[in-house]
């Protein structure tokens, strides 16, 4: 892998050690591990983080949706009946777990459209300005690193029934307002979201438009192409991979969606117009003690997430794929 | 694609002042070069007027909501017309603050959001460093399996963790309320080991082995060559980890129950949606505190924006 002439004479060595470590000979045992086997012992804290702290509770959610699953105090040993698919008919059968995933689609079909076209006219705009351009740069991720929770509060503010927004709106005002609004409830979260993570996708694609050469819009605007077909003929073809990227991580973090429907809309509301499935996951799996229900509602989740993940990906990736 | 990306990025900084006009004229190198050395050179890509425009209404619209929530902070009483964007020295307090801070105590609180993301740091940054060198700079059996595996992990979606980690950490483990119990599920950030190890594998293995023939101990090599090679990797990995847990509201509010431990974002956040409610200047208070909880991320950011661009984050996305 790295330059075996760069190490001279031990290379040699260590490549006649390493045909011959089918036969154990102490001497040889160093070789079987590697070069430099302590690079075993420096992987070992993250291995032991990853095995523990994901790969098993990972295993440990699906054991529990097929499980009939509670909450015991430390130590108690409770038979827990192997139930099949009763947690997962439990969960589609319910009637605000089928309004959840309806509202996380109302979000996505606002969310994801506008996460991509903002974050790519602005990073394109960012990627040519001169003047100005740190500025710029910094006011678009100032909302990305700022917590949900502080944003939400003065959201809240702008948005509330006599609050900025409705004033400079005046007679346009929605009656109820934003938040209070069971149909403007979910595209206000979606449209608060986007706008909280969209520095993150401009600094995605602005790192894809340096791979775009120059030579593309030189030669371009030499045959007579202006701006909008250099920008549909070469920029958007030239950061497709990054559009893929931007689709999937903004759909993962629209499925994840907890704390604005637990803040902006007061828990999810006005009657369950704005609940996502992960609230009702820390609603029925912790508030209500069923977290055989809850892990079968992530379950089914993450499946429903990977599935319009790979639809998006056949979508905005075209044929390169 | 993302190895051309890599390959070019150091380049780019090295090239940024003395042959700078000769690359320049070859292939732009738009991101890196400052906003001065570009100027004149091709006045073919400048931005038109409309272009400015949309890029100032946008910072206009990122920007409005904070400047808003510092002013609504100071107000006595809530002006929600027009008029209250704009300061009224006659409508200023500094009240707000002192409410929040009787009901939730701001200092406690940006303490344990502190222990908590320092926590988190501390452990991306010592285990991080040690796979990442590992990773990039040593051969060892399993090597590729630890890669895939830290590939795999960032795409492990936390709803599905949420469920056994709570009946794990709280319920068999008893970690309930306590630090470990927050850090734990964050203790490794993922990006930050693939960032570490992007900047190894970018310096020479010659280097390495020349270290390793004159018979240093790879924790020597790994603490005074390797380390002090990669000081910027050690900032924007502190910086990319520093988001999650100081933003992270969910976990710890699952975990915590008793007000000393929390961290601010799920104390406020406890706020908002219960004791709001019964205070006289309810918004004052809540901006008070929104503007504690959100100066600390935006003074970093603010004071290390250089260490946080875009190709920075694209070669630890991009992969």
């Amino acid at each position: 892998m790295s330059l075996p002439s760069a190490d001279g004479g031990p290379a040699t060595l260590v490549t006649a050690g390493h045909r011959a470590d089918r036969q154990p000979a102490p001497r040889k045992r160093k070789n079987f591990l590697g070069r430099q086997p302590l690079g075993l012992l420096f992987s070992a804290p993250y291995v032991i983080y990853i095995l523990g702290v994901l790969a098993y509770p990972l295993g440990y959610a699906v054991y529990i949706s097929f499980h009939d699953f509670f909450f015991t105090a430390p130590g108690v040993q409770v038979d827990r009946p192997f139930v099949g698919l009763d947690n997962y008919i439990t969960v589609l059968s319910d009637p605000a777990v089928q309004r959840s995933f309806a509202n996380i689609g109302v979000f996505l079909v606002i969310n994801v459209p506008l996460t991509v076209g903002l974050s790519l006219i602005l990073a394109n705009a960012l990627n040519r300005v001169t003047r100005l351009k740190t500025f710029f740069r910094v006011s678009y991720y100032v909302p990305y690193v700022t917590a949900s929770v502080a944003v939400v509060g003065v959201w809240l503010f702008l948005f509330q029934q006599d609050g900025l927004v409705n004033a400079l709106l005046g007679p346009l005002a929605p009656n109820p307002s934003w938040l209070t609004n069971s149909w403007l409830a979910m595209p206000t979260v979606a449209l608060f979201v986007t706008w909280k993570q969209l520095g993150f996708f401009i600094l995605l694609y602005l790192a894809a438009l340096q791979n775009i050469p120059d030579e593309l819009y030189e030669s371009a605007s030499v045959d007579g192409g202006n701006k909008w077909v250099q920008f549909w003929n070469i920029t958007v073809p030239g950061v497709r991979s990054a559009s893929v990227l931007v689709t999937l991580l903004a759909t993962i973090t629209g499925a994840n969606l907890f704390t604005e429907p637990y803040l902006l809309t007061g828990g999810g509301g006005p009657d369950g117009a704005s609940t996502s499935p992960v609230f009702l996951m820390y609603q029925k799996g912790i508030l209500q003690g069923n977290p055989d229900v809850a892990a079968a509602l992530g379950v089914m989740l993450v499946i429903g997430v990977l599935l319009i993940a790979l639809i998006q990906k056949r979508l905005v990736g075209g044929k390169e794929d | 694609m993302s190895t051309l990306n890599k390959a070019a990025a150091p380049n780019d900084e090295n090239h940024g002042d003395d042959d700078g006009v000769s690359v320049r004229r070859r292939r732009r190198l738009p991101g890196t070069s400052g906003p001065g050395k570009t100027a004149g050179v091709e006045k073919r890509r400048n931005l038109g007027a409309g272009s400015f425009a949309l890029l100032a209404l946008g910072a206009f619209v990122f920007l409005f909501p904070f400047y808003y929530m510092f002013i609504g902070s100071l107000q006595t009483s809530p002006d929600t017309s027009v008029a209250g964007a704009f300061p009224d020295p006659s409508n200023v307090t500094g009240e707000n603050y002192t409410n929040i801070n009787n009901s939730i105590d701001l200092l406690k609180g940006l303490a344990n959001s502190g222990i908590f993301t320092g926590g988190v740091i501390f452990f991306t940054v010592v285990f991080g460093l040690l796979v990442g060198y590992a990773l990039a700079q040593m051969q060892f059996r399993g090597k590729g399996l630890v890669f895939g595996m830290m590939l795999l992990v960032q795409m492990v979606p936390f709803q599905l963790l949420l469920i056994p980690l709570y009946v794990m950490i709280v319920r068999d483990y008893g970690l309930a309320d306590t630090y470990l119990g927050m850090i734990l599920p964050f203790a490794i950030n993922s990006t930050a080991v693939f960032v570490f190890r992007q900047y190894f594998l970018q310096l020479p293995s010659t280097l390495f082995e020349a270290a390793r023939i004159d018979g240093a101990s790879e924790l020597r090599i790994l603490w005074q060559i390797a380390i002090p090679l990669v000081k910027p990797a050690i900032v924007t990995a502190i910086l990319l980890t520093f988001i999650g847990p100081w933003n992270e509201f969910l976990w710890p509010f699952l975990v915590t129950k008793d007000q000393s431990i929390q961290p601010l974002a799920v104390s406020l956040a406890n706020y908002i949606s219960n004791i709001a409610a019964t205070a006289s200047n309810p918004f004052g208070a809540i901006l008070a505190g929104a503007c504690v909880l959100a100066a600390p991320a935006v003074a970093l950011f603010i004071f290390f924006q250089r260490q946080f661009i875009s190709t920075n984050i694209g070669s630890s996305v991009k992969g």
